[in-house]
């Protein structure tokens, strides 16, 4: 399966062209993807806040951004500089220092766990062996950030708001990990690489959708629900909380947290996308088609082709997953914080134990099906 | 030196700094909240320190379990009880000391007799598996560790049932001292049905 761009290889070719040693070279590439990842997840954040603007408008009958650029294209980076001049401000009896790594520590894992999020063979910042395992890992820093964030503002809508963000990530991560710890038994690897191979044998009817169907249900549940976002935004809970642990903070802090959930929304979606739906996979397989016009798969056009073919299904599919995202949020009451306890313990969390049982089995009774 | 083992000592240093000026903080620091999350951040730099041996897995793991749940656990604990109130002054506080301070020297020197006769070096660098300890430790979980594996499952499954007990409303319903009924009912939950008993 070693077919597609190698950039890395490319470019560390180009620059030894230039006398350069192989270290140096390494130097110089590996700031690049983690630059692109960087402006990739900011433009992602900036196109989700419009799309959040122009569906709630559309949703309640209004017409939503307008004059900023065509269509209030312009209104996200608006609302970007606006935080980014505003005045930064430290509550006099809040305590300074959590006050400002709370919000630092929540925005770090999300950007961190951009490593494993593949555009295609090689378009990623790192194979690394151990994958989505990362990602899970990762994402049980945040309520740490959220907690101390809470905390330190010394203000007790706040601190409920940021016992409320741990409650519930620590409730949602465990269904959350067993529906992942399904698809990586059926994988046989962690990595993410692996996870998209195994669902590209036939296209659309070979995707983990079909496999999977509960565990692509309580994957999306729990995730919106580590993002926080509603039916599931009880930390952040406007009318009753104010704005939870956001209270206190203004300016860029602020930012960060507003950063964060919109990064953290679009990291989600990506990962449904590739766990669930077949990652950077053209519902008909790319081969099939090349085989039928009869174009050599290797070529170099057909590649750079594929490769944007890849890149355009993977952000195609987790924009789909935004809008049904947004749509919910607009859409569907918030649940009671007794109700939303309940549903992750007593309903998610033993059918991902039912569904991560039934996997097992049909993997042991039909091998090829279900992986061997 | 080259540039892959220059760059291996440097986060090598930084991150036993952090682990010892964390871990002094977490015991000498006034306020409890700070100690908590310094803990997380020594916990985060021992990940560190494993993913520069080359165990991924485990540093993943490290993060998941001591970040993600304990310290996170501890954290919650701390908040939900934060009331401030002075401690009553202890009487023999200095022969309390004098014997906390022998079991842990004790204790370091312990460790250092374990640091001075163990052979650390590997027999040869082939012999480190890097990508693949995620499999061999699951090799070993269900092979020869299988009985502390599954001693350690019970473990928790007894705490987690005890945990359940104490928590239960019908079996804790009466203050201890009094002997009254005490309402142990979510604050956050209405003690009435909100819609159902309208008309």
């Amino acid at each position: 399966m070693e077919y597609g761009l190698d950039l890395e290889y490319s470019f560390n070719e180009f620059l030894k062209g230039f006398g350069l040693s192989s270290e140096i070279a390494h130097i110089i590439w590996l700031p690049l993807p983690m630059l692109l990842v960087l402006v990739a997840a900011v433009v992602g954040v900036l196109v989700t806040v419009w799309l959040e603007r122009k569906i709630s408008a559309a949703a309640q009958q209004r017409i939503g951004p307008e004059y900023a650029g065509a269509l209030g294209v312009l209104q996200p980076i608006a609302d970007g500089l606006k935080l980014l001049v505003k005045e930064d401000i430290i509550p006099a009896k809040a305590d300074g220092i959590l006050f400002t790594a709370g919000p630092i520590l929540v925005l770090i894992p999300v950007i961190l766990s951009w490593l494993i999020v593949p555009f295609g063979q090689n378009l990623l910042i790192s194979n690394v062996g151990i994958g989505i395992f990362l990602w899970i890992a990762l994402s049980s820093i945040q309520p740490i950030g959220l907690l101390m964030s809470g905390y330190a503002s010394n203000n007790k809508y706040s601190l409920l708001g940021g016992l409320r963000a741990a409650a519930q990530s620590i409730s949602y991560e465990i269904p959350l990990a067993l529906s992942v710890l399904a698809i990586v038994l059926m994988t046989n690897s962690l990595s993410t690489i692996d996870i998209v191979n195994q669902q590209s044998g036939a296209g659309i009817l070979s995707w983990n959708i079909w496999r999977q169907p509960v565990g692509f249900i309580v994957f999306w549940i729990c995730a919106l629900a580590e993002c926080e976002r509603l039916p599931f935004d009880l930390p952040e809970a406007e009318e009753e909380l104010v704005a939870g642990y956001q209270t206190e903070y203004a300016g860029m802090k602020f930012a960060l947290f507003y950063l964060g959930s919109y990064i953290n929304l679009i990291l989600s979606a990506l990962l449904v996308s590739i766990l669930y739906l077949g990652g950077w996979g053209f519902p008909i397989p790319v081969e099939l088609i090349a085989k039928f016009l009869n174009l050599p798969i290797n070529a170099p056009f057909i590649q750079v082709f594929t490769a944007s073919i890849g890149i355009v299904m993977t952000i195609l599919k987790a924009y789909l997953l935004v809008f049904i995202a947004i749509l919910l949020r607009w859409t569907t009451p918030r649940v009671r914080i007794d109700q939303l306890l309940d549903l992750g313990w007593k309903f998610l969390l033993p059918i991902s134990l039912a569904n991560l049982l039934i996997t097992a089995g049909l993997k042991l009774a039909f091998p090829q099906l279900f992986g061997g | 030196m080259s540039i892959a083992i220059t760059t291996q000592f440097i986060c090598f240093t930084i991150l036993s700094l952090v682990v010892l000026i964390g871990a002094l903080g977490v015991v000498l620091l006034e306020s409890i909240v700070y100690s908590a999350f310094l803990l997380g951040g020594v916990f985060m730099s021992v990940a560190g320190l494993y993913l520069l041996l080359n165990a991924s897995f485990v540093a993943a793991a490290q993060v998941l379990v001591y970040v993600g749940a304990v310290n996170v656990l501890i954290i919650f604990a701390i908040m939900l009880v934060n009331k401030k109130e002075d401690l009553k002054p202890i009487n023999d506080i200095k022969s309390r000391r004098i014997i906390s301070t022998s079991i842990c020297l004790t204790l370091l020197s312990l460790l250092i007799r374990v640091d001075l006769t163990n052979v650390w070096s590997l027999s040869s660098p082939k012999n480190s598996i890097g990508e693949e300890s995620t499999i061999r430790i699951g090799e070993h979980l269900f092979s020869d560790y299988l009985l502390p594996f599954e001693v350690a499952s019970v473990l928790l499954l007894m705490a987690m049932i005890g945990a359940i007990v104490l928590a239960r409303r019908d079996v804790m319903n009466k203050d201890i001292s009094t002997g009254l009924p005490v309402d142990q009912e979510l604050i956050e939950k209405s003690p009435e049905p909100l819609l159902t008993n309208k008309n």
